[in-house]
């Protein structure tokens, strides 16, 4: 048994552990970690995500239970305060003494505080640990505006989490422009115009002088003379390797600060290693993560005697998002280390800086900067690292080859095997494809969990989604958008097949055309197809739905569920909104009023969905079906009968066409929405299909949608009557229904429609493919066959015994709990 | 929530000194899940009709903390049976109880028996 301790549980004293337990499994080693704060190793690197909502919880790295499992002797609260190296011991502040054969130091850096006069005044932070977080929270609740002490990549992060608190941000830099190490002058500038946009006052070349105020901070005072008010500073201007307890027991440590190492990352005691932040090499501490997790992996690699890499320093490259700016700075981006030229890209309407820097003989490259569009970041990158040659016109690298070509020897294929490509676990492609070829992986999220890469920042994951679909080509296998192990199909052929072959169900559809025991993956995909296909009650098959299709509702945080009856149009009478609130207020339901002009009732236990819509329905109330992936609702403005501008009559056609669609299963949700004129209240232009009424009839868009990319909808035809507009949305959902990939709204299935909207408008209104009438016809089935989900369910005893969270008792689940918010529940906590 | 965590402890059948009678088999919905309640405990049982075969594991994701799991569908990834949480579509090896996804903690599971037409769950302790 080797006894390591490890000093330090921040992301790289994790990383060891984590590495060491995957090498050996804990075998032979007697593993005791101290960390002085109260909790497991976090992620450091998106703290400002705590700012937006995260947790504590989001950030630990691995759980409690992870060290016990591994049976790791994990003491967080816990400060090491000597180390005794004649007797291999350590000693912490509650006096406990621990015996090593091995010691790690991963003790990090704290922040460094310039020396201002005035530091010590209330509302002075700096920015480092989760409890710097919770103090930063709580004062940013008593002031209006803070200023970031430091440009740098830290400094904009702690930038981004004052704006995130709703608080006029500022930020100070010494240096004259922004992230000094990483950018140069017109890059800067972008990135300071970008960030300006956004509301963040941004103030160069000031060396802060004192601090202002009475006990607590009322604004700053510069060398220059000049001074700004504000209520807050959270300093961020540097960090500072934790290396007293070596320097206090004799380890030696660089004039800089950081423990001195060798290329083993040896200090100058054979058995104490240091890693990470606090570790300095050739003079040199790296700040980032992906360095401290490549020494973490060499002290690993020495301890269970695998093959040694000495650490000969690291690349300090790095890509990342900056309050939505990208931001990427590689190699050598100045071009200083050796004689150079650079190409640059500037657009300032765009705010699109591009910078490389290329060798004078014009064959490599060296470096560059990248701000606003970092998508080539990856294959610059890994140009730098391997020294790969230049295309001919090494332009193209930024500016996209022009003229129709391809660009030029910038290719995955040509990167050698060992080229790397997850830096935060140093995976090459070599690594990659080994696992493709060797062990037949065949999906990225294999390859994540078999090789790690890409679980770090996850930077590298779309090229490494471009090297598997790379090397199953090369390898001769057909790269087919098949659902998943279950199913050589993709969803149109299954669905060809399900309605060819007249298959209902999906345990008959597994034993026919699939294998194994089926998955999350093609369970929803089949329901989907099947009830596009024959329209028959989802929930006879309830096994096979998601939870939302299986209980007919949306699960909400705490396993309760929300319920939207339909409104179609949006139009309602008082008398059925009082219904809503009567059955609201007796099961006790949160209410919201949704973007899709419907009212949602949130908390409602999964036993009270049937009574909650026995009185729902007896009010005349149908399923709004927002738990599937169907029509949602059809918005509309007021229209002519009561608006002044109002050239149609928008509610009346909204709800005639909700009516028609309604119940309608398709690949993903699909919105409408009917404008009463070209003022577009209903904003028709954001939905699956929107109407927008002319003095001659409507003109019909579709395929646009809002969320997370949004998309305007295009124009298919213009100035079409009603039932002509209504035949062209039913050919147009039924090829979508049929022929798009599962879960791609109509805006994603048209981007890749070869022949994009020229040729939807070939199939829906030239009818070029001769399938106008059967679609019309499989759409007249649909509303046939439509019946309400929930009054079947209500009406039939034994689908209603389905609705109960505990099988044999008749107990609520006492997990359940709320919280009050404004007069309303919400649920209590959410792990 | 660590707490409620913990009270889930992987029971083997060798060692299993309760069997502890959850319901009728035809009580279970085929190829799918329920939650039975066992003292404090709740336990998501499935009926894996297709492989003829029974699994039991602890109903609470521990992704999010949440009482879900016998809602989750059920599947294979390769042989290995497992069960996918609604929230966030963690999966779950119905055998060994290991996350499969690599980036949250493992469950407990509990041997189940058939006897009679009833659905037994076996404990420890």
């Amino acid at each position: 048994m080797t006894r390591i301790v490890v000093i330090g549980n921040g992301m790289v004293g994790y990383k060891f552990c984590e590495k060491l337990m995957a090498s050996t499994g804990g075998k032979d080693f007697q593993v005791t970690v101290f960390g002085e704060e109260p909790w497991p190793a976090y992620d450091r690197v998106h703290l400002s995500a705590y700012f937006s909502g995260s947790s504590a919880e989001d950030l630990i790295m691995a759980p409690r239970e992870w060290y016990r499992k591994n049976r790791i002797d994990l003491r967080t609260n816990e400060l090491i305060v000597k180390i005794d190296r004649d007797q291999k011991k350590v000693i912490s502040h509650t006096g406990a003494e621990v015996f090593y054969d091995k010691l790690v130091l991963a003790t990090g850096s704290g922040a460094f505080v310039p020396p201002v006069q005035g530091v010590e005044k209330k509302g002075v932070f700096v920015y480092r640990t989760l409890e710097d977080l919770d103090a930063i929270i709580d004062y940013g609740k008593k002031v209006k505006s803070a200023a970031v002490m430091g440009g740098g990549l830290l400094g904009l992060e702690a930038a981004k989490a004052v704006l995130d608190m709703g608080l006029k941000a500022h930020v100070i830099e010494f240096a004259p422009r922004l992230m000094p190490r990483q950018l140069d002058e017109s890059g800067s500038s972008i990135l300071k115009s970008k960030l300006e946009e956004l509301g963040i006052s941004i103030h160069l070349s000031k060396n802060t002088k004192q601090i202002h105020g009475n006990g607590k901070l009322t604004g700053l005072e510069f060398a220059d003379g000049t001074e700004l008010r504000v209520e807050m500073l959270v300093i961020s201007a540097g960090i500072k390797p934790r290396d007293e307890l070596a320097k206090a027991c004799g380890l030696k440590t660089a004039a800089r600060g950081g423990i001195l190492v060798n290329e083993f990352l040896q200090t100058n005691d054979e058995n104490i290693f240091a890693i990470g932040e606090v570790a300095s090499y050739e003079n040199m501490i790296y700040g980032l993560v992906a360095p401290g997790y490549e020494m973490a992996t060499q002290v690993v690699n020495q301890l269970v005697s695998h093959e040694i890499k000495p650490f000969m320093g690291f690349d300090m490259s790095t890509k990342l998002k900056l309050i939505g700016v990208d931001v990427a700075s590689f190699g050598d981006p100045f071009g200083e280390v050796e004689p150079s030229k650079a190409i640059v890209f500037e657009d300032k309407v765009k705010g699109l800086y591009k910078r490389i820097n290329i060798s004078t003989d014009g064959k490599r490259l060296i470096g560059g900067i990248l701000i606003g569009d970092a998508s080539a970041y990856n294959m610059l990158w890994q140009m730098v690292q391997n020294k790969m040659p230049l295309p001919p016109e090494p332009e193209d690298l930024i500016l996209g080859a022009r003229g129709g070509k391809e660009v030029a020897g910038a290719g995955l294929e040509s990167l050698p095997a060992d080229a790397q490509i997850c830096s935060c676990e140093n995976i090459t492609k070599g690594d990659i494809c080994n696992v493709i070829e060797k062990d037949g992986l065949a999906q990225l999220s294999e390859i994540k969990t078999c090789t790690k890469a890409g679980t770090g920042c996850g930077g590298c994951l779309p090229m490494v989604n471009d090297l598997l679909q790379l090397q199953l080509k090369s390898m001769g296998k057909q790269v087919k958008n098949v659902i998943c192990e279950h199913f050589e199909y993709s969803r149109q052929e299954l669905l060809d097949l399900v309605k060819v072959k007249g298959i209902k169900t999906y345990d008959f559809l597994l034993d026919k055309l699939g294998t194994g025991d089926g998955c999350e993956v093609c369970k929803p995909v089949v329901a989907s197809i099947l009830a596009s296909s024959w329209n028959e009650l989802v929930i006879k098959q309830d096994t096979i739905q998601d939870t939302n299709d299986r209980y007919l509702a949306n699960i909400q945080k705490g396993g309760t569920y929300s319920v939207v009856p339909r409104i179609p149009g949006g139009e309602i009478t008082p008398d059925k909104l009082i219904v809503i609130g009567q059955v609201a207020k007796k099961y006790r339901l949160y209410t919201k009023v949704t973007g899709g002009q419907r009212i949602d009732l949130f908390g409602a236990r999964v036993d009270q969905l049937p009574d909650i819509w026995e009185e729902l329905i007896e009010a005349g109330f149908e399923s709004g079906h927002a738990y599937g992936k169907s029509l949602r609702t059809v918005k509309s403005c007021v229209g002519s009968t009561w608006c002044r501008y109002g050239v149609q009559d928008a509610v009346s056609f909204a709800i005639r066409v909700e009516e028609r669609y309604k119940g309608l299963r398709s690949p993903h949700k699909l919105k409408g929405a009917v404008s009463g004129c070209i003022r577009e209240c209903a904003e028709a232009q954001s939905k699956d299909f929107g109407l927008i009424a002319t003095e001659k009839g409507w003109n019909l868009y579709v395929c646009g949608n809002g969320g997370s990319k949004p998309q305007h909808a295009k124009l298919l035809i213009n100035d079409v009557d009603s039932e002509t507009c209504i035949k062209y949305i039913d050919r147009f959902l039924m090829f979508y229904i049929k022929t798009a990939e599962p879960l791609t709204r109509t805006a994603t299935w048209l981007n890749k429609l070869e022949g994009g909207m020229d040729y939807l408008r070939d199939v829906v209104v030239n009818d070029c493919l001769g399938i106008g009438e059967e679609l019309e016809r499989e759409m007249g089935f649909m509303m046939e066959t439509y019946a309400c989900e929930w009054k079947e369910v209500v009406n039939n005893p034994e689908l209603r015994a389905k609705f109960k969270h505990f099988l044999n008792v008749e107990e609520e689940d006492p997990s359940v709990q709320f919280q009050e918010i404004r007069g309303q529940k919400i649920p209590a906590t959410w792990g | 929530m660590i707490t409620e965590l913990e009270k889930y402890k992987t029971a083997d059948t060798s060692k299993v000194s309760t069997w502890f009678k959850a319901a009728s088999v035809d009580a279970f919905p085929k190829n799918g899940g329920a939650c039975v309640k066992y003292k404090d405990l709740q336990i998501a049982v499935f009926n894996f009709t297709r492989r003829n075969e029974w699994y039991a594991c602890q109903n609470l994701c521990p992704h999010k903390m949440q009482m879900i799991l016998s809602r989750g569908m059920i599947g294979s990834a390769g042989e290995d049976p497992k069960v996918a949480c609604p929230f966030h579509k963690k999966t779950f090896s119905l055998k060994s109880g290991k996350n499969l996804n690599g980036d949250t903690c493992d469950i407990a599971t509990y041997p189940i028996k058939i006897e009679d037409g009833y659905v037994f769950v076996g404990f420890e302790k």
